[in-house]
């Protein structure tokens, strides 16, 4: 499923140079559910975001469901994050002036899903998350548990291989993030494959293995 | 996806009120300075008779001061001398053709209730009124016979032959010009010719014509210039021999291709008056076409051009100032984009987003530039009250709208090119991880 051989990053300022992946390989079979653990500045995020195709990286190869995707050009990687990956953020990113029903819509714009199955699917979704009766409503007008779940219906929506959660709990009250935790559960035991970035002990725990990243360099747990 | 990225737009525009209405303001100024002076441009410039453009031409003699220093191709006079006006309308090298000058005269007339009251008129040739496609409503021209004996017939304007006999057909009837009597024999209908490109007045075509000989042998006051670049011997058969130039002259071929031939006509005419000590000069004799014609006599006008200028700067600067706005929305919206990206924006899909928006505004820009340029012609109008032809200059046409509104369009997307680029250009993971 993801296939990745001494992949490296650096970020270079003018001042600084950081190393913030180093060497890193890392396999993921479909249907695993893997925990990502290490200290704040370890490289958790950039992983994350190399993984989504969101960030390039400098040296290594990188297979995505049996696609070598460290050669695409803007447009090829667009299409592999719209089709292939659905992302969860810690801070949510729900767009503030599109309601729930338009933002969980966004994938399918892109996907160029015709619209009267759109509206099938982003009420399907919704009512996965169990939101489906919040559809008008703007993001603001939400609970911070709720506005997760609407970003998870988001990143289920367009059928993704992969889901990627970055601390997908770290901005929720321990009950609430439970109840997110759960629902990354249960779509785990529906056959999703997710890599899930935490800080929680207890969550790593309950994930098919967990990886600890530090100073850029992954290890097994 | 240009329904969803209009849609996109729209929530944008609304998202920032102010800001979008300060950019289609920003435009519509622009527009509105630089289509009001385009718009008086253009209709000075404009030709109202497109359909003889290929067959009507000026003539212009070079008949001028041979010690004239100036060895400039334009310093020929635009207008003939009567020995030359009458000799070629005695030549039958054109198809139609016609000398002319404005006159003025006095009405008198039969109605007792009436006083006597100006006319503008002018002293043409039969030829004229089919050469310039005058509509006539009644009757027609003279014939050539009433030319070559000076008789004392007229056409009347439609609004005079109203003001003396209330609009009925008055043809046969006589008028008293000048303590003379004139037989009508046509009437014209309403007759828009803006500007009036045979003297490029922008005054409406005269109240009456009468032969050219008939004016000449009866001594009509004259309008318009006269110049001389020796003095005239005294009385009026000294005046006609003279070399004073106060005669237009226009004349009509078949087809364009028969110019070159009517060219070499006027030069061997002139080669032919060397030998009476006249047309010192080298040989700068010229016709042009009514585009040509309206062309050559503006170029003397700079002052337009520079207000042209001007406008056209003053529209850049509000570009500029756009671009500005554009930037700062556009950047201000990098974590929404950001998002887009994650969820399967391309860069390139973003650009274009960004495009539709700007054209939007662009063309809510168009349409208040185009109430600026109401109102500035407007403004213009109410300047020039009272002078000829300042409510046809000030006349917005269907062609210059649509220009008008395309041109905010296009401008603002024009405006759009660097910002669209620079708010599409950011790597969306970068973003996200900051926020
Ligand atoms: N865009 C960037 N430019 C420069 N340095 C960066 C950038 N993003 C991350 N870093 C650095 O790379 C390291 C890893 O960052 P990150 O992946 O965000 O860590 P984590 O998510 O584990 O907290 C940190 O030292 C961070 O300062
Ligand atoms: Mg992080």
């Amino acid at each position: 499923m993801l296939e990745m051989r001494n992949v490296s990053k650096r970020y270079r300022t003018s001042t600084v140079e950081t190393r913030a992946l180093a060497e890193l390989n890392l396999s993921v079979e479909e249907g695993e559910f893997v925990a990502i653990v290490g200290p704040s500045g370890s490289g958790k995020t950039t992983f994350l975001n190399v993984a989504g195709l969101l960030e390039s990286f400098d040296g290594g190869s990188y297979d995505l469901d049996g696609e070598d995707v460290s050669q695409l050009n803007d447009k090829q990687r667009s299409q592999v994050r719209n089709q292939k990956i659905g992302f969860i953020f810690q801070n949510f990113n729900l767009i503030p002036d599109l309601n729930i029903f338009d933002n969980v819509d966004i994938p399918l714009r892109y996907q160029r899903v015709p619209s009267w199955k759109r509206s099938e699917l982003v009420e399907s979704a919704l009512d996965t998350v169990g939101l489906k009766g919040r559809m008008k409503h703007l993001p603001g007008q939400l609970s911070g548990g709720q506005q997760q779940r609407v970003a998870i219906a988001r990143a289920l929506v367009g059928s993704p291989r992969l889901l990627l959660a970055d601390e997908p709990t770290g901005n929720l009250d321990s009950n609430t993030a439970n109840g997110v935790f759960d629902l990354l559960l249960e779509l785990h035991n529906a056959g999703s494959t997710i890599l899930m970035v935490t800080h929680e002990e207890s969550m790593a725990s309950h994930a098919s293995r967990s990886v600890q990243i530090r100073d850029g360099i992954l290890r097994a747990n | 996806m240009l329904g969803y990225d209009s849609f996109l737009a729209s929530k944008a525009i609304r998202q920032h009120p102010i800001l979008s209405f300060l950019m289609a303001l920003a435009i519509a100024l622009g527009i509105g300075t630089f289509m009001t002076i385009m718009t008086i441009s253009y209709s000075i410039g404009k030709n109202p008779l497109p359909q003889k453009n290929d067959f009507l031409y000026r003539v212009q003699l070079d008949a001028g001061n041979p010690d004239r220093q100036s060895n400039d191709p334009r310093s020929r006079p635009d207008q003939l001398t009567y020995t030359d006006a009458t000799a070629l309308m005695r030549s039958t090298a054109a198809w139609r053709q016609t000398a002319m000058f404005g006159v003025q005269g006095v009405v008198r007339p039969v109605r007792e209730a009436l006083h006597p009251f100006e006319v503008s008129g002018r002293a043409v040739y039969s030829d004229f009124f089919e050469m310039f496609d005058a509509p006539f409503k009644y009757g027609g021209t003279w014939s050539t016979s009433s030319d070559e004996n000076g008789e004392q017939v007229v056409v009347l304007s439609s609004s005079t032959n109203d003001r003396l006999f209330g609009d009925q057909n008055s043809v046969g009837e006589h008028i008293s010009l000048n303590d003379e009597l004139y037989r009508i024999v046509g009437v014209l209908d309403k007759w828009d010719l803006v500007p009036r490109i045979y003297d490029l007045s922008f005054s409406p075509p005269e109240e009456t014509f009468l032969p050219f000989s008939t004016a000449v042998e009866l001594e009509f006051r004259r309008v318009g210039s006269t110049n001389c670049w020796q003095p005239s011997p005294p009385g009026r058969d000294g005046f006609l021999a003279s070399e004073c130039v106060w005669i237009q002259f226009w004349a009509e071929l078949e087809d364009s291709s028969k110019r070159d031939t009517y060219l070499s006509f006027l030069d061997s005419y002139a080669m032919e008056q060397k030998q009476f000590g006249r047309f010192q000069r080298p040989l700068n004799n010229a016709i042009h076409t009514i585009d040509e014609w309206i062309d050559y006599s503006r170029e003397e006008d700079g002052g337009l051009t520079i207000f042209a200028i001007i406008a056209l700067l003053f529209f850049i600067v509000c570009l500029i100032n756009t671009v500005g706005l554009l930037l700062a929305k556009f950047l201000s919206r990098t974590r929404e984009l950001a998002i887009h990206r994650a969820l399967g924006a391309s860069r390139r899909a973003l650009f274009w987003r960004f495009l539709v928006e700007a054209g939007c505004i662009g063309f809510a820009g168009g349409l208040l530039g185009l109430a600026f340029t109401w109102l500035g012609l407007v403004g213009i109008r109410v300047l020039l009250r009272g002078q000829d032809g300042a409510l046809h200059l000030t006349q917005l046409d269907p062609l210059l709208t649509a220009v008008t509104i395309l041109l905010g369009i296009v401008a603002s997307i024009l405006t759009a090119l660097y910002p669209a680029w620079r708010g599409s250009r950011d790597t969306p993971g970068v973003l996200l991880k900051g926020l």
